[in-house]
């Protein structure tokens, strides 16, 4: 690529995108990420002037859906032109080396850009049996992620298996899955969750970087705040049925014809933090609870064992699901309390001096 | 921790971690409890029909004659808030509906003004109660922080359950968020304070009633 | 802690069982027990709630055997027992609780708040936190044989007196006899009536008795003071007695804790059962009444009511029988309020008759009495325990009330149908 500009205005210009184009996207992503509305130019001064970062992709336990929602471009987006200005050094799925070329090109550009390139993860870590469940090219996910992580300035863990263990780490988790924030303590890690992620937010995060060339503000679960501020349900437009005590008792009844509110059906809206219901999907067509599927709650840790995608929140979580395991706890301490009393009384019955008269007068 | 936060997360982990306390709690206690075991009796039991541990289980619900004169609000008030408390738990629509969701068995429910009228027949009668223990000398007397804790534990489920059913004071989601709350409080302190009574009642009047059974006694 | 009391909380260890741990789980701290209780209906001082009474017994339950408790006696947040607060609640165990049951019947939990009595009892005797004279009367019966000091001689010249006087001979160790006869000091010493009365009795019964010369006391203050090591020195005695004269029934004499000690605690303090059986004196008149061999004749028509000594009638079981008698021989027999297993104590039982710190007390206790007599207005009391006896007799003569106090078993023998 050498003779041509690593500047992304460039880059973008060569695609054929305009300058004015360019900066209506800048205002929208800005104030998508709630930045101040004065921010969108110097969103756009900041990231034309960007160069290209190094990043490095790594998949581990996961289905490719992380990368096919970004990487989609039946039309070319400025989300999949972004994505396209970045140096995308290595990423074993999209990229045509292949063996033992494709592993020299990651020690390459972690070495060209030792401490500055950006690492992102999809999928999850298998821990168990010394990570043996997933391997590439002979190196377990383990060892590589640690190895990379190494010379990474940060790291974007996308989807909802690399933010938090996702569905490889769904009850009874038998490769052991954890998330890659629980294995990189030393560098920042910015969780992308979603099954898969929406693209904008994705590349939102990229452009945050690429601009001013740090991460977003992040939520208590490490995800970008902007994006995940809110729940689904507060900015649902089925909301008001909500709020009038409209539902859809079932998929084919008067009240789902109606578009009335999806809740009893399951619907994870309200504890799900995402941006679905105003970012939506496929080119902003629509989000699932639009398409009259209530939303799953795929961006909240441990989705999959929450108690049921068609089961009402108002249904407590399973509160008996942990009876088991109380009642055996409680018989353990009991039990043990219990051989302790016996055990004891069994030796005030042993040091019994027998009462003679004498030692009732004194 | 805003409403809806505080909502999701007492009906979600608080509620699970409450039980996990209280059931935690209770085999533990009954166990320790029961566990220190009993000598069996070896005198010759005096076999007098009615007199047993089972008359008792049932029959000390009732007063002995002149106990009512001597101390009738005591047994009145004391009816009152535990019969008003079993019906108000038991017999309330949507209590029901939570125990099917959880176990799948269900029964009638009252109609819900009857249900309100009983909390507030519950909540009086616990009044009295606590004005009983505070001015009555021997209740007084006999009072440990305990005592007025355990009553603040009762007394809260019902006042808000109260008023989050009648939609009172504050919003709906806060109220009935802080009666879940209540409730959570109540089943992680139950097995450790007095009201574990609520199991132990039983197998005591057993004990109490079979030792003078076997003389041929029904107390 | 000194050895007494840590012999004390050994003993307390070893008596500590299911039914007591669970009655402590279960007090809501209502007080009605106080209501049940005749020193707090006559003093309306909260101490004397019969489960305030248990306070030590509960701590040293909670230190030894909760996993909580113990967790709180480590981080020194539960203090230890000590002689000092035992010492103050001496009078609260002793002095002001009769052992008359009557909480542990109206407890509404259910709580058998005297089951926990008697066993705190056992720790504060060792302790040295018993009465003196209740501790004395323990020793004169294991060292003399009987809580009086009477000797077996005192009892010859009773039977030679009885056997002048009724020309009935009084057997003595006479083996294979049906009944062996069991007394009370009080029966020796002041009320002889109740000897006389049984041997004209068994001669109508034609039934063959005999007393026993190592065994003719049956009262047991080892049971009252609490110490089951010397109650079941007491009791072997009687049980070894009956075994090897091979009678078929001890008879119990009018003496409530007598009943009690022999026949509910007597197999459990010896760790088997009997060879024999044990029976009050008024389950034996009332036998051989429905078997037609009790034989009496008049009416009297002097109103008579009946006072239910506890550990006979509450604690006991004998309810009906006495009624059956008393039947058999008035034509105004009248109950007092709450008869029966419902009865008031007369303020003497559970060792507070022979324990001079309590006396005081003890006549306040007794206007509960005084006020079920007065509602009756009997012209004659009977009773069938001795112990009952007495304290009603003092009773009656401290508030100026002039009524007469009879035993059972004599008033039947006064109406035997003479031959």
């Amino acid at each position: 690529m050498s003779g041509e500009s690593s500047l992304l205005i460039d880059n973008l210009a060569r695609h054929g995108v305009s300058r004015r184009a360019f900066i209506k996207y800048c205002a929208t992503l800005a104030s998508l990420m709630a930045l101040p509305p004065t921010a969108g130019r110097a969103f756009a001064e900041a990231l034309a002037k960007a160069s290209r970062p190094s990043v490095i992709w790594l998949s581990f336990q996961e289905c490719t859906g992380c990368t096919e929602s970004i990487s989609r471009s039946h039309t070319p987006t400025l989300e999949g032109l972004i994505f396209d200005s970045i140096s995308l050094d290595y990423h074993h799925t999209l990229m045509a080396a292949a063996g033992e070329a494709a592993e020299a090109a990651r020690a390459a550009a972690m070495q060209a850009n030792w401490g500055k390139y950006l690492l992102v993860v999809d999928g999850s870590v298998p821990m168990k049996d010394g990570g043996v469940y997933s391997t590439i090219a002979g190196i377990s996910n383990h060892d590589m992620l640690m190895d990379t992580v190494k010379g990474a300035a940060a790291v974007v863990a996308v989807g909802t298996c690399a933010a938090f263990g996702g569905l490889p780490k769904a009850q009874p988790n038998p490769t052991g899955a954890v998330a890659i924030s629980e294995l990189v303590k030393d560098k920042p890690v910015v969780n992308i969750s979603g099954c898969p992620p929406i693209p904008v937010v994705m590349t939102g995060v990229l452009a945050h970087y690429l601009a001013f060339g740090t991460l977003p503000e992040l939520d208590k679960l490490g995800r970008p705040l902007a994006f995940y501020g809110e729940t689904i349900h507060d900015r649902c437009y089925r909301r008001p049925f909500y709020d009038q005590g409209k539902f859809a008792k079932t998929f084919d009844d008067e009240g789902a014809r109606k578009g009335w509110c999806l809740f009893e059906l399951g619907c994870k809206g309200p504890v799900t933090y995402n941006v679905c219901a105003t970012a939506k999907w496929n080119d902003g067509t629509s989000f699932p609870i639009e398409s009259g599927h209530g939303c799953l709650g795929c961006s909240e840790p441990g989705f999959w064992d929450a108690g049921g995608f068609y089961r009402a929140l108002s249904m407590p979580a399973e509160p008996l699901k942990v009876a088991a395991k109380a009642v055996a706890i409680g018989a353990g301490v009991g039990v043990a309390v219990a051989f302790a009393n016996r055990a004891k009384k069994s030796v005030a019955r042993t040091d019994h001096q027998t009462a003679t008269p004498a030692d009732l007068e004194k | 921790m805003d409403a809806a936060q505080l909502f999701n997360w007492v009906r979600g982990s608080g509620l699970q971690l409450a039980v996990f306390i209280f059931l935690l709690g209770t085999v533990w206690r009954l166990i320790e409890i029961y566990g220190l075991g009993r000598k069996p009796d070896l005198a010759e039991p005096r076999h007098v029909p009615g007199a047993s541990g089972w008359h008792t289980l049932w029959h000390r619900s009732i007063p002995i004659p002149g106990m009512m004169q001597r101390a009738g609000l005591t047994y009145i008030a004391g009816y009152g808030f535990h019969i008003g408390l079993v019906a108000v738990v038991l017999l309330f629509a949507p209590h029901i509906r939570l125990i099917r969701e959880l176990t799948g068995l269900s029964w009638p429910a009252l109609p819900s003004p009857f249900v309100d009228l009983l909390a507030v027949m519950t909540l009086a009668a616990m009044l009295v109660v606590l004005a009983e223990r505070l001015h009555q000398p021997v209740k007084r007397f006999l009072s440990t922080f305990e005592d007025w804790f355990t009553w603040a534990l009762t007394f809260l489920p019902v006042l808000t359950g109260y008023l989050a059913a009648r939609h009172l004071l504050l919003p709906y989601t806060l109220t009935l968020s802080l009666h879940i709350l209540s409730v959570e409080l109540l089943l992680v302190l139950l097995p450790f304070t007095k009201l574990f009574h609520v199991f132990t009642i039983w197998p005591s009047r057993w004990f109490n009633g079979d030792a003078s059974g076997r003389k041929g006694v029904a107390v | 802690m000194s050895a007494s009391l840590s012999r004390a909380v050994n003993v307390l260890k070893e008596v500590i069982d299911a039914p007591i741990a669970s009655y402590f789980a279960s007090c809501v701290h209502c007080g009605l027990c106080a209501e049940a209780c005749l020193f707090y209906t006559e003093t309306g001082e909260p101490k004397y709630t019969p489960i305030h009474k248990l306070e030590p017994l509960r701590r040293v339950y909670l230190q030894e055997y909760t996993l909580i408790g113990r967790l709180l006696k480590w981080v020194g947040l539960s203090k230890p027992l000590s002689d000092a607060e035992l010492a103050q609640w001496q009078p609260l165990v002793y002095d002001s609780c009769t052992m008359c049951g009557r909480c542990s019947m109206v407890c509404p939990v259910g709580n058998d708040i005297v089951y926990m009595i008697r066993k705190l009892r056992e720790g504060m005797a060792i302790a040295g936190h018993a009465p003196a004279g209740v501790a004395a009367a323990t020793r004169r019966t294991i060292e003399i044989g009987s809580p009086m000091g009477v000797k077996l001689s005192a009892l010859k010249a009773q039977i030679g007196h009885i056997e002048a006087v009724t020309g009935l001979p009084v057997p003595l160790d006479q083996e294979g006899a049906e009944y062996m006869v069991l007394l009370s000091s009080m029966e020796i010493i002041n009320f002889p009536e109740y000897l006389s009365a049984i041997t004209r009795i068994m001669k109508q019964a034609g039934k063959t008795w005999t007393l026993c010369s190592t065994a003719f006391e049956a009262t047991n203050s080892g049971i009252q003071i609490g110490v089951s090591d010397l109650a079941r020195v007491i009791v072997l005695r009687i049980v070894e007695a009956a075994e090897r004269l091979k009678v078929q029934t001890v008879i119990s004499p009018e003496c409530g804790h007598a009943f009690t000690a022999l026949r509910w605690e007597g197999p459990n303090l010896i760790g088997r059962p009997y060879g024999f059986k044990v029976k009050h004196i008024l389950e034996v008149l009332d036998e051989l009444r429905a078997q037609g061999l009790l034989k009496t004749q008049g009416f009297g028509d002097k109103r008579l009511t009946f006072h239910d000594p506890c550990q006979l009638v509450r604690r006991g079981g004998v309810i009906e029988q006495p009624r059956n008698l008393m039947r058999m021989i008035s034509s105004n027999f009248v109950e007092t309020a709450d008869p029966g297993k419902y009865n008031w104590c007369c303020g003497g039982g559970g060792g507070v008759s022979a324990n001079d710190d309590a006396e005081a007390i003890r006549l306040i206790a007794f206007k509960r009495k005084k006020t079920q007599l007065d509602a009756v207005k009997p012209d004659q009391l009977v009773t069938a325990c001795a112990n009952c006896r007495i304290v009603l007799e003092e009773g009656l003569e401290h508030y100026q009330m002039n009524l007469p106090v009879v035993g059972l078993t004599e008033m039947i023998a006064d109406h035997l149908v003479s031959d």
